[in-house]
């Protein structure tokens, strides 16, 4: 298999372990221990102390409430887009795929800048919202849309590439079979892309979880309401509450890596299939 | 059984498609025995197609693929799980892959996967059979293999299969009618004979058979090819022509007044037989002709040939090449 040619010396090899290691351990080992170092500073008791707190709880609350519904959306918006681009042909399909990648591309500030110009008390639907007595900005419904924007291009930009290269010939077999539009979508193409699915799900909701940008602009910070688990580390860290700040900073931690295991656990068993993805 | 053969880009795949109900005919209808079915969706018609790449489902184990169509039915309609499982150890038994059905598609070898679509394509006891380029993605000894074994499973069952090739041996050989397609549209229709005894028009005379196509001219009852004149067919009418020359159109002969000279410009081995190119002419397109192996013919040399069978049809036809 290993081409002579190709072989470094074994010296060569083993700097460019070093470096590579060693790059991964300072930048990102070091920092994520040094969270869980800071927390546990002062004692278990005082880590625990630190959730004993209404505002805490609150915030944590909200920040799963507000994945718990972003991630479904997105499961529906992205499946539905990664469904009409890759199976169907239609005007406007490549202006379609590039506005799916705009979240990625502008700051996350800008986007919630756009919501808070759209419906805050001056914005161009602020005076309906306002008649129909909807509050968004600074309101739970308004971390909700910055966070789905945020995370809107995860779910739909791991499904494309599968779905494409996958084809529709399966699905027209399933249909000269005899079955209904529903039922091969049910049998055929969602069995099809499940992992790639799962994939961006996980994605998805580890950055709907950690989002602070979007969601920082949009939400005024009010404590015990609007407060999401990124916002009220930031507050805690601002107002010297070191300890409570790692603390609720582990626990975001701990989700995220809670996901990462989850998506190494995905990329080991189904290797295969999400490298269909990768290679785009 | 029925072949629809003709170049890459002749409309095999989009017609038979277009029976199968996935695409939509811009006019026209279709029949299906007397019952129209050019509004019916794709499920309603009942056909089975195999696809080119077979299009297994990928995630199903070979049983789950082939019993799917029985399992989406309505459940007024649907068999008892035990009926279905019989169906489908009946129908593997039938592709000869018994054993198998727990294999996913992506543990079969090509012809392995080529069964498992015709069985699973089957098991809904289609109207008609639909087979696009069925031999398609397979090496030449499977190919040989399940091109007689479809046929006798064809022979067995009876239903009316229609299938595409650009493979003119392949349709000649398994069907029992072939329809020729060029560019969108009907050329002929008829038996293996028909097609290759009596082709109906210029582009099946040369599509057909490795026939050469030479320019021929026909005045006052003589066909006049380069600068050589044989008496014309009788009854033929004058005019400018295509002559289309298959290699066993052409018999050596020891002059009469039929006989053209042909020099010999290469000669080549193919198993038991000897190929000769010979041309009739300066600036003409040279004619192969097939010969035992102990002709021993050299470069260069000059002989006396004659044409069996003639075959004209009047140059700069919608179809010339």
């Amino acid at each position: 298999m290993r081409d002579r040619v190709l072989t470094e010396t074994s010296v060569v090899r083993w700097l460019l372990i070093a470096v590579a290691v060693g790059f991964l351990l300072l930048f990102l080992v070091l920092p994520v221990v040094t969270v869980f170092v800071q927390a546990l500073s002062r004692g278990v008791s005082t880590y625990l102390a630190a959730f004993d707190d209404d505002d805490t709880r609150s915030a944590i609350v909200l920040t799963l409430s507000v994945a718990a519904i972003a991630v479904p959306l997105n499961l529906m918006f992205g499946i539905s887009a990664a469904w009409a681009i890759a199976k169907f042909d239609f005007p406007g399909k490549t202006l379609l795929v590039s506005l799916i990648d705009l979240p990625f591309s502008i700051s996350p500030v800008v986007s919630g800048l756009i919501y808070v110009l759209l419906f805050g008390a001056q914005g161009v639907l602020g005076p309906l919202m306002k008649s129909w007595d909807v509050q968004i900005i600074f309101a739970v419904p308004g971390i909700v849309l910055a966070t789905v924007f945020v995370t809107f291009p995860f779910i739909a930009r791991e499904l494309i590439p599968l779905m494409q290269e996958q084809g529709t010939v399966e699905e027209e077999a399933a249909l000269t079979l005899g079955a209904s539009g529903l039922r091969t979508f049910l049998t055929v193409t969602l069995p099809n892309v499940r992992w790639a699915l799962l994939y961006g799900v996980l994605l998805c909701n580890a950055r709907a979880m950690g989002e602070f940008g979007a969601v920082s602009v949009v939400s005024g910070h009010i404590r015990g309401l609007t407060n999401t688990m990124p916002l009220h580390v930031e507050i805690l860290y601002n107002e010297y509450n070191f300890v409570a700040a790692f603390a609720v900073a582990s626990l975001l931690a701990g989700l995220a890596l809670v996901t990462l295991v989850g998506k190494s656990l995905l990329e080991w068993r189904h290797g295969d299939e999400l490298a269909a993805t990768r290679r785009h | 059984m029925l072949a629809l053969l003709g170049p890459s880009g002749s409309g095999k795949t989009t017609l038979l498609r277009l029976v199968a109900g996935l695409e939509a005919p811009t006019a026209g209808r279709l029949l299906f025995d007397d019952e129209d079915a050019t509004h019916l969706s794709v499920g309603e018609r009942r056909v089975g197609f195999v696809f080119q790449s077979y299009a297994l489902f990928r995630h199903q184990s070979v049983a789950e693929n082939i019993a799917y169509g029985l399992r989406v039915r309505p459940r007024r309609t649907r068999p008892s799980n035990a009926e279905i499982k019989r169906r489908v150890a009946e129908l593997l038994d039938l592709v000869q892959l018994n054993g198998l059905d727990r294999r996913r598609p992506s543990e079969l070898s090509g012809g392995q996967r080529q069964r498992v679509a015709l069985a699973r394509a089957l098991a809904v006891e289609p109207r008609v059979l639909l087979l696009d380029e069925p031999f398609g993605a397979l090496d030449a000894q499977v190919r040989r293999d399940l091109r007689r074994w479809l046929r006798e499973l064809h022979d067995r069952t009876g239903h009316t299969t229609l299938f595409v090739t650009h493979d003119q041996d392949e349709a000649l050989e398994l069907a029992d009618r072939v329809a020729i397609l060029h560019r969108g549209r009907l050329e002929q229709i008829g038996t293996p004979d028909d097609i290759l005894d009596r082709p109906a028009t210029s582009f099946v005379a040369g599509f057909v058979g490795e026939a050469v196509r030479i320019p021929a001219e026909v005045r006052e009852g003589v066909l006049r090819i380069g600068a050589q004149y044989v008496p014309a067919p009788a009854g033929q009418r004058a005019g400018n022509f295509d002559l289309f020359v298959r290699p066993s159109d052409v018999v050596v002969t020891d002059g009469s007044d039929e006989a053209l000279s042909a020099k010999v410009v290469g000669v080549r081995r193919t198993g038991p037989a000897r190929r000769a190119e010979l041309s009739l002419g300066e600036g003409l397109p040279t004619v192969e002709i097939q010969l035992p192996a102990r002709h021993a013919l050299r470069k260069g040399e000059s002989l006396q040939v004659r044409l069996a069978t003639v075959r004209l049809f009047a140059s700069g036809t919608r179809a010339g090449r």
